[in-house]
């Protein structure tokens, strides 16, 4: 049986100030080299189960593992695993791309010569040589998503967390993303993604899970999913099982 | 090591593009530095060199009056004018009101008179008790002595006044003492008190010679300059909470910590670039200013700055200042919520520790209940430091005392820095 990338087993979290589990029971595997996403309503949990298996979240219950590392007793050696592109910009906005690369470079353990080819490859990819030594903060918001992903890819990690990583970027931008994601996902990197949009589900990953209200309602390809549930697409697919009512 | 470069040069990078930030830490203090220095400065020409304008009234005719002029003419504080004697006081406010004086002395009519009678009436006492034979009833009928009038002008402080206070009453005490040796020479000899002999006594005054007292002998007697560059210089170091208080809280608040806890590098190194980083700032600030002192001082008519002899005991008291300012303004930054808190709290504690520190009003000038809380006080002992170099020509081992309390102090504020890390669970 090959390793899997994300074991999650039993998980239950709660916020200190919370009364009510925003996670419970809640059972996952990604297996490794997989283009997973998880899809659900506003609130529902993603980004709190993707902070769970960051580290950045201390759960109360159950485990999660990356590669067979277990989250919470070895923190330092699962951040050397994954690599984490979160929903806001994270990175200094009075710096240039450069200069942030060569940053987290080092904070990702890489050697200078490295995060210098790296750091050239990726501007490269993600369209971003011509304003590589331009301050981030001038940037459009196109721009930026994708300085945000070459930061958490530049260390080439095993596992990469995408916390809605196209949100309110023009087509080409997003284009250009996911073509990435793609290319990185043949090269051996796990994808682990959440997103709204339903048709980058299609586009991108083989596997799907939807999730609401803390916990995981369905988790399987996108093909067996709309065999199972009898519906056309992913939008029926995914009212069907969360309901019509608003979230926010 | 490779992190921590890096980090240190992200700081740098991030500093370097932070233009407010460096005025603030850079140019306000130079500017308080030259403004306070100047002023304190004209404050002492004003009283040493500069006169001020005084009117005076004169309303006597006789000979007392006139000498007692003289008296104040040789004060050498002030600028007299003088107002025609039928001048009322009111007139004589309005001239005030008007700035054309910030005093104005009204010399009452009689005044020499009334003088000479007091001085008789003294000699008169005097010469009774050594057994001689006087008219003392008659006299003291006519010893009722009317006061000289001193009007000020509202904005004249109460330290001025009191010292211009002190410069007339000395030069009254001199045309008493004058007229009571004239009469006790007259009623002993029956003739004049000689010219050359009044002047001989009046004149033989003892002079008092101000020392200052270094722990090297020399005897420079120290400026507004050696005074007040390194308490700006100390402000200026700690004033560095405005800038790196707002970084850490801008770190926490903006995405890039969230992606820096989860990198496989522990928080700690970026606070300790921090410190490095800003370290060697304030060590720059107490370089700009120590020049400005010594360079740019004298161009603007100010005094200059003279180092103290031990540069290897400056150097280290500016270091430890520095580290204490660094550690204070993290601190600030790991428990403030936002940039508002930190640049709101950092500033306002700032001048509260210079204020009880000693660096606005001198420590020995404090009500006695504030003599254990100006200890409590960073500033204090970075002042204290400084002035044991600065003014006492001390070296090293003389300001050991001083250095001691404020590594203490340095310690406990890395301690609570910590403290705050592990609570927030940012480390």
């Amino acid at each position: 049986m090959s390793q899997a990338a994300v074991s999650i087993k039993n998980l239950a979290f709660k916020h200190q100030a919370q009364e009510n589990y925003c996670l419970h029971n809640l059972h996952l595997e990604i297996k490794l080299g997989d283009r997973f996403g998880l899809f659900g309503p506003n609130g529902a949990g993603k980004t709190t189960l993707i902070n769970c298996m960051t580290g950045l979240l201390k759960y109360q219950q159950g485990s999660i593992q990356l590669c067979g590392v277990d989250v919470k007793n070895k923190p330092k050696e699962i951040n050397k695993i994954f690599g984490f592109v979160p929903q806001d910009f994270s990175f200094y906005q009075e710096l240039t791309p450069i200069e942030n690369l060569a940053f987290f470079g080092a904070w990702s353990g890489m050697k200078k010569s490295d995060i210098k080819n790296k750091t050239t490859q990726l501007l490269e990819i993600l369209g971003l040589t011509d304003v590589a030594n331009k301050q981030v903060q001038k940037f459009s918001g196109g721009m930026k998503r994708r300085v945000n992903l070459a930061i958490g890819v530049i260390h080439t990690p095993k596992i990469l967390f995408l916390d809605e990583p196209t949100v309110g970027v023009d087509i080409h931008s997003r284009q250009a993303i996911i073509s990435y994601l793609k290319t990185l996902n043949e090269s051996g990197t796990t994808l682990v993604y959440t997103s709204h949009q339903l048709n980058e589900a299609e586009e991108l990953c083989n596997n799907i899970a939807l999730i609401d209200n803390g916990q995981i309602l369905a988790n399987d390809t996108i093909k067996n999913l709309l065999a199972k549930h009898n519906q056309q697409g992913l939008e029926e697919l995914f009212i069907t099982l969360t309901g019509k009512s608003y979230r926010d | 090591m490779y992190k921590l470069k890096a980090t240190i040069l992200k700081d740098i990078q991030i500093l370097t593009r932070d233009k407010v930030g460096l005025i603030i830490m850079f140019a306000m203090p130079i500017i308080l530095a030259i403004v306070i220095t100047a002023t304190q400065n004209s404050t002492f020409d004003l009283v040493n060199k500069n006169k001020v304008p005084l009117l005076l009234c004169n309303k006597d005719t006789g000979t007392a009056s006139k000498q007692l002029i003289i008296a104040i003419e040789k004060i050498g504080m002030f600028e007299i004018k003088n107002v025609v004697p039928n001048h009322s006081e009111k007139q004589i406010a309005n001239r005030m009101h008007e700035k054309d004086a910030l005093i104005a002395i009204i010399i009452p009519q009689n005044f020499s008179t009334k003088i000479n009678a007091k001085a008789n009436a003294t000699a008169a006492k005097a010469l009774n008790n050594f057994g001689l034979d006087s008219e003392p009833t008659k006299i003291l009928v006519d010893s009722s002595l009317q006061p000289i009038s001193l009007l000020y002008h509202p904005v004249l402080q109460l330290s001025f006044r009191q010292s211009i206070n002190g410069a007339l009453q000395s030069a009254l005490q001199m045309v008493q003492s004058k007229q009571v040796l004239k009469s006790l020479y007259f009623s002993l000899n029956e003739k004049e008190l000689p010219d050359t002999l009044e002047k001989e006594i009046i004149n033989n005054q003892v002079a008092i010679n101000e020392i200052p007292i270094s722990r090297d002998g020399s005897k420079t007697i120290p400026n507004a300059t050696q005074h007040n560059i390194p308490a700006w210089t100390i402000f200026a170091m700690f004033f560095v909470v405005i800038s790196l208080g707002s970084s850490v809280v801008r770190e926490k608040l903006n995405g890039s910590f969230i992606r820096l806890k989860t990198l496989p590098t522990n928080y700690l190194v970026a606070l300790l670039s921090k410190q490095l980083t800003y370290l060697i700032v304030t060590l720059l600030q107490a370089v700009v200013i120590f020049a400005i002192g010594m360079y740019l001082f004298p161009y603007l008519g100010l005094p200059k700055l003279n180092l103290p002899s031990d540069i290897l005991g400056l150097f280290i008291v500016s270091f430890i200042c520095g580290w204490c300012a660094v550690s204070f303004a993290i601190c600030i930054g790991v428990f403030a919520q936002t940039q508002e808190q930190a640049n709101g709290v950092g500033a306002v504690s700032i001048v509260l520790m210079a204020a009880i520190g000693g660096l606005l009003v001198p420590s020995f000038a404090m009500p006695a209940s504030f003599q254990s809380i100006i200890k409590l006080s960073p500033l204090h002992w970075c002042l204290e430091a400084y002035y044991g170099l600065f003014l006492e020509a001390g070296k090293l081992k003389d300001i050991v005392l001083n250095i001691l309390p404020l590594i203490g102090i340095t310690i406990f504020i890395q301690l609570i820095t910590l403290y705050g890390l592990k609570k927030k669970n940012l480390i």
